[in-house]
């Protein structure tokens, strides 16, 4: 039914974010997309490239587009908003200079792939709807936040995804794993992005007005679809505790480790053990026996009908 | 008093080349820029930055380039691009930042050293695998930065869960992807 789609997943998820390569390959896997790896995939120069010379940005995602067209997939998947946000710079760069592109890369690109994020993935070919009637474990009543992060929907014009300033894809895909979704205004802040390394001071900041604000609108847990925002929420969530002053405690759960639990996969195809801040003492125990999918659906009323 | 020696001092820097330098690598109209002060309102690092980025967008139209190129916000901006977003004249605020930071990078004004050093090893890395090897790459920054305590605290949790790889990923088509490297970026 689905074409199959690039993966390309990005350096990060190759190290201190192996548990979001984990997840997504498995919950793409159960909820039926294909996923192809792109082979021989380069890294996208991230913001250290874009700090040189916007052609060498374009042209090290480019390399990655090239890739995908030599293996005849039209949409590329990356779970890491800044490869998205550098693929789609590739793709914007080859639009509007075509040759000087090409030239830099050595090849001629047809310029017909197309880049999504993992959360847009999830929402465009399997929803909310459908979500929810394969979810077999319902999170009935954790109450988690979604924190989109900065690049996942903006800037409009080339995310062409969900709402900038206040987006609801994850929201909607959470509630339909059951979760309740309080408000969030702290959405699509910025948790400090980069400086992480060099500006540690001004992310635990950053990540502490963002851990408070969660726990402020009375979320359990946070939710993520970024390394990113991942490793300056979790594993930094120290640090942000003693710029802050105060003690959070809070999981940091990436979308594809929440939505996988509610469907039930094995822990080790999800990777929950490597958060930092440990979510088991929120998530729902899974019992040993399985349910039956009607038993299921039974429970909790057609998806459909809850809105 | 103080004012008119400010006015003489502006008018004397004034570089109207730069602007026009600005405006065509960033493809963007800063004369668009009416100090509404959303990009400033909208930026997580405005306490952390000399100038609020409607300044540096002043600075800019009055074509201060010594000052705008030597200021610490352009290498500390995060590129969130929530300014671009709120900005009622559709500038592309953070594209303006990030074309300012190349600028003052090949004058050499470089602010933050630790910036450019970070930038330097990761696309070293790069170049030498074909993808980033992050241990490798936070040793070597490390090293250079002489900020060999920062984080030391993080790395058990990260060995206890197997995050931290002691292994690069050296890809076949690593000659290629340091050729674009080479191309584009003046790494020592």
């Amino acid at each position: 039914m689905n074409d199959p789609v690039a993966y390309y997943p990005g350096c990060s998820l190759e190290g201190l974010a192996v548990e979001y390569d984990l997840s997504t390959r498995s919950v793409c896997h159960a909820l039926g997309l294909s996923l192809v790896e792109l082979e021989d995939w380069n890294c996208c120069g991230s913001t250290p490239a874009s700090l040189y010379d916007p052609m060498l940005s374009a042209t090290l995602a480019g390399r990655n587009l090239l890739l995908a067209q030599r293996a005849r997939l039209k949409t590329v998947m990356t779970p890491c908003p800044g490869c998205l946000k550098a693929l789609k710079g590739a793709i914007k760069a080859h639009a509007l200079h075509s040759e000087a592109f090409e030239e830099a890369l050595g090849h001629p690109y047809e310029g017909t792939v197309r880049a999504v994020s993992v959360l847009q993935l999830l929402y465009e070919k399997v929803g909310p709807n459908t979500l929810a009637h394969a979810v077999r474990w319902p999170l009935d009543g954790l109450s988690v936040v979604p924190y989109y992060g900065c690049l996942l929907t903006r800037p409009e014009r080339s995310a062409q995804f969900d709402d900038p300033e206040n987006p609801v894809s994850m929201d909607l895909l959470l509630e339909a794993l059951g979760c309740v979704v309080p408000h969030f205004p702290f959405k699509t802040e910025c948790c400090g992005a980069t400086s992480g390394i060099t500006r540690a001071d001004v992310v635990a900041r950053l990540s502490g007005r963002l851990l408070d604000m969660a726990r402020r609108s009375g979320a359990q847990a946070i939710v993520v679809a970024c390394p990113l925002c991942q490793q300056n929420l979790d594993l930094r969530q120290a640090q942000a505790e003693k710029a802050m002053r105060s003690r959070f405690g809070l999981p940091v759960l990436y979308l594809t480790q929440i939505i996988g639990w509610a469907l039930g996969l094995p822990e080790q195809d999800l990777g929950l053990g490597k958060l930092v801040v440990s979510p088991f003492g929120v998530l729902p125990v899974r019992n040993r026996r399985e349910p039956s999918h009607s038993e299921c659906v039974e429970n909790r009323g057609s998806p459909l009908s809850r809105g | 008093m103080k004012n008119g020696q400010n006015f003489l001092k502006i008018q004397a820097q004034s570089d109207p080349d730069f602007v026009r330098r600005v405006e065509e690598s960033s493809g963007q109209r800063i004369s668009f820029c009416y100090q509404c002060g959303n990009c400033t309102a909208s930026c997580a690092f405005t306490g952390d930055y000399d100038f609020p980025v409607n300044q540096v967008m002043r600075l800019v139209q009055l074509g201060q380039q010594d000052t705008v190129l030597h200021c610490r916000a352009i290498w500390l901006c995060g590129q969130c691009q929530a300014c671009t977003v709120r900005c009622p004249c559709t500038i592309d605020v953070a594209r303006v930042m990030a074309t300012l930071r190349f600028m003052a990078l090949e004058k050499g004004c470089v602010a933050d050293k630790n910036v450019k050093r970070f930038a330097e090893e990761f696309l070293r890395s790069v170049s030498i695998f074909g993808r980033v090897f992050e241990s490798g790459l936070l040793a070597a920054y490390k090293a250079r930065s002489g900020m060999l305590l920062a984080d030391v605290g993080l790395a058990p949790e990260l060995f206890k869960r197997g995050k931290l790889s002691f292994v690069p990923h050296r890809i076949p088509g690593r000659r290629h992807v340091a050729a674009l490297v080479k191309r584009f970026a003046n790494v020592p």
